[in-house]
């Protein structure tokens, strides 16, 4: 069974993202980038999928810059067979519509039974792509999995969502979509074989042309970033408790208005 | 405190290649997730976690410079990364980590026979099966020349009698590595299995240091192997110090891991600490500690790489090792001096990992050579003069 994972490049969770000058895009500089962890979620239970059933190939694409090859090559070196780069100019702009475009006729090209992503990735949080990817195949689509199970046949699966207080469990016809949540596994550190592995796979530069892409404008653009306004300092209420107590109670009423 | 994020004043990240940087990385994140949440209760205890060698083998730790028998072949500076990511952790982790892999796999793999690389690589760099190294004894620690184990030989078999000290893994090892001299006075190394009749082991107690760490003496009675267990391919002093030489070598990087971790531990404390109404760190005398210490470490790590590559080449000499040996392990103690200071009372209990570093590079100043013996080794080969008093 052949598997695509989608995998996004993004700033590590402990980056503090600073507004870049141009006030749409952010700085760049001192970020360490990693693959988004719903992601490495996806990429771990294609790999068990593949171990499982003793055979299959998995295959990593992602859309970005040249950074992104490190994603791929950690994806590589978590085992993964070989990576695709959708590495154009052209997409420097791309929105999650377009994303999803220029990775649906990445996908028609490899022909897979199945495509696994992260439910989000964890830097603009959009969580759009998947369902757009599913709209764009025509194929059926489940988000936030918690479970898999491809049957015997190889002719569907049985994928568990999580949904407040409990699961919901699907069959899908094969090929599908599934997004992974956190909680579907525990993804395997790569190791140090895997990682002098990594550089004698395959990862193919995809331009647009490659995939017959005509060059449309996004849908979406950007038009600003904004911080957060920083948090206005604590308050240490002084006096003997009985006072404290009214005065905690009448601030949170008035002033937070919290009760 | 935030997440270790590293310490890079130099822009030396620049000279990593991209695997070195994944390997590096990828220890990094393992120390973080498995490692430290759990040191703490094994330092308090004076336990090692054991059941963390089977995963460090998994994760391909052991004997990752050798190439087949089941191992990584990384090169020289990504096997230093991973020694400085280790002591990041613990010295007790390197520690095991580097015994097993220069200590134990390296002889095995460079004066072994066919037969004892096939028995013992593979399952040593799966951390299946653990080794040690029986080096020092009680009256021979600077000088393991003048050691008193003997092996004879009687029919088929080795004698070993002796007694040697302060032995990394002794309790826990499958195998020891054992360095004995035979009638012709020369030094010959043995594989002696765990459970062999005459082979026992006591655990040293008491520790200050390298807590996280088993130590041992390991004793031989009329201990008798078998003689394939002799290591066929060496003889004298060089095959120990041989093995020594990968082990100080992992040591320069591990102390660099242990003073990045003081540093970046104290740094952030220091610009969170308030009193007299400011930050500490904005107080000369904080600064210049922080400053000492971030200049010691560039410094360190610069070494460090350049010894790789060197070793890398193939050009390496002894002494070049002994100098990154001696300089880093005495910065890496100085710094976590200097962290344990801006700590306060903070930094003499275990909620701070300083003073638990800096108690660990008390024995990594000791041991794999002192700081002094390696001053002697390139004093006499910068002057050509022994003063080692002999
Ligand atoms: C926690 C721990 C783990 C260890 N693990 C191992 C292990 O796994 N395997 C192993 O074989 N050994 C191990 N060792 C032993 C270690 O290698 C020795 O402690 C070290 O070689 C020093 O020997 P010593 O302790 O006998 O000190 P000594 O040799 O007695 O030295 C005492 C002092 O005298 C100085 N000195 C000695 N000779 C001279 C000289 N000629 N000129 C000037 N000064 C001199 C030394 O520098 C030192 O300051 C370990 C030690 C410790 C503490
Ligand atoms: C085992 C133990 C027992 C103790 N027993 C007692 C006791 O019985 N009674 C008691 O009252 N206290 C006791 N103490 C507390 C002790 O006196 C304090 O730890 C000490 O005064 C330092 O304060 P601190 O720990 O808050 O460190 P901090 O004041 O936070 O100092 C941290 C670092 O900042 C430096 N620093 C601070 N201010 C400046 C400045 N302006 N310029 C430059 N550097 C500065 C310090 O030198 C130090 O290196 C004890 C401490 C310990 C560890």
């Amino acid at each position: 069974m052949k598997i695509l994972v989608t995998v996004k490049q993004v700033p590590d969770t402990a980056t503090q993202v600073k507004i870049a000058p141009d006030g749409k895009t952010i700085d760049p500089t001192g970020i360490t980038w990693i693959v988004s962890p719903y992601d490495e979620f996806a990429v771990e239970e294609a790999l068990r999928i593949k171990e499982k059933r003793g055979q299959g190939e998995v295959v990593a694409v992602s859309l970005g810059p040249d950074r992104v090859k490190e994603a791929l090559r950690s994806c590589l070196a978590m085992g993964c067979d070989r990576a695709i780069h959708l590495n154009d100019p052209v997409w420097a702009t791309a929105d999650t519509l377009a994303t999803a475009k220029a990775l649906a006729a990445a996908i028609k090209q490899e022909g897979p039974q199945l495509v696994l992503c992260g439910r989000q990735a964890i830097d603009d949080d959009m969580g759009a792509v998947t369902a757009q990817l599913a709209e764009l195949l025509g194929w059926p689509c489940a988000y936030w999995i918690m479970e898999e199970a491809i049957d015997a046949d190889g002719k569907s699966v049985r994928a568990a969502r999580q949904v407040e207080g409990g699961l919901e469990v699907f069959d899908l016809p094969l090929p599908a979509i599934l997004a992974a949540q956190k909680g579907l596994n525990e993804p395997r550190y790569p190791t140090l074989k895997g990682i002098m592995g990594a550089k004698k796979k395959e990862i193919r530069d995809v331009k647009a042309a490659d995939l017959g892409w005509a060059s449309e404008p996004p849908q979406l653009s950007i038009v600003g970033l904004q911080a957060l306004p920083p948090r206005p300092p604590g308050r240490i209420i002084a006096g003997d408790v009985p006072t404290a107590v009214k005065e905690l109670v009448r601030a949170l009423r008035e002033d937070a208005k919290a009760i | 405190m935030e997440k270790f994020r590293g310490v890079d004043y130099y822009g030396i990240e620049g000279l990593l290649s991209e695997e070195e940087r994944m390997v590096r990385d990828a220890v990094r994140d393992w120390v973080e997730a498995e490692f430290l949440p759990v040191v703490t209760e094994h330092h308090r205890a004076g336990t090692f976690p054991v059941s963390l060698i089977p995963r460090l083998g998994e994760l391909g730790v052991f004997g990752a410079t050798l190439t087949g028998y089941g191992c990584a072949g990384l090169n020289n500076v990504a096997y230093g990364l991973i020694m400085q990511e280790l002591e990041r952790g613990d010295s007790g982790l390197r520690s095991a980590a580097s015994v097993q892999s220069g200590l134990v796999m390296y002889p095995i793999y460079t004066y072994g026979s066919e037969a004892q690389k096939e028995e013992w690589l593979p399952a040593m760099a799966r951390g299946e099966r653990v080794g040690c190294f029986g080096l020092t004894e009680p009256d021979h620690g600077s000088d393991p020349g003048g050691m008193k184990t003997r092996a004879r030989r009687q029919g088929n078999v080795y004698v070993l009698n002796g007694t040697k000290l302060w032995i990394t893994n002794g309790s826990i090892a499958d195998v020891a590595v054992v360095w004995a001299k035979e009638d012709d006075g020369e030094i010959y190394g043995y594989l002696v299995e765990r459970g062999t009749p005459g082979f026992s082991t006591l655990d040293i107690h008491g520790k200050f240091s390298m807590r996280a760490s088993i130590t041992s003496e390991l004793s031989f009675q009329d201990c008798r192997i078998p003689l394939a267990n002799k290591f066929p391919n060496v003889k004298g002093l060089r095959g120990p110090l041989g093995c020594l030489n990968q082990a100080r070598y992992g040591i320069a990087w591990g102390a660099v891991g242990a003073a990045m971790a003081c540093y970046d531990w104290t740094l952030q404390y220091a610009q969170q600490r308030i009193q007299f109404g400011k930050p500490i760190a904005s107080f000369q005398l904080v600064q210049q500690k922080l400053v000492w210490m971030i200049t010691e470490i560039t410094k360190a790590q610069l070494l460090c790489l350049q010894l790789g590559r060197l070793k890398d080449e193939g050009h390496v000499r002894a002494q070049q090792v002994s100098l990154a040996k001696m300089n880093n392990v005495q910065m890496a103690l100085d710094s976590a001096r200097l962290a344990r200071d801006v700590l306060g009372a903070a930094g003499i209990v275990d909620e701070h990992p300083v003073i638990r570093h800096m108690m660990n590079l008390e024995t990594v100043n000791t041991y794999e050579g002192t700081h002094d013996i390696h001053t002697l080794i390139i004093g006499r080969d910068i002057t050509g003069l022994d003063a080692f008093g002999m």
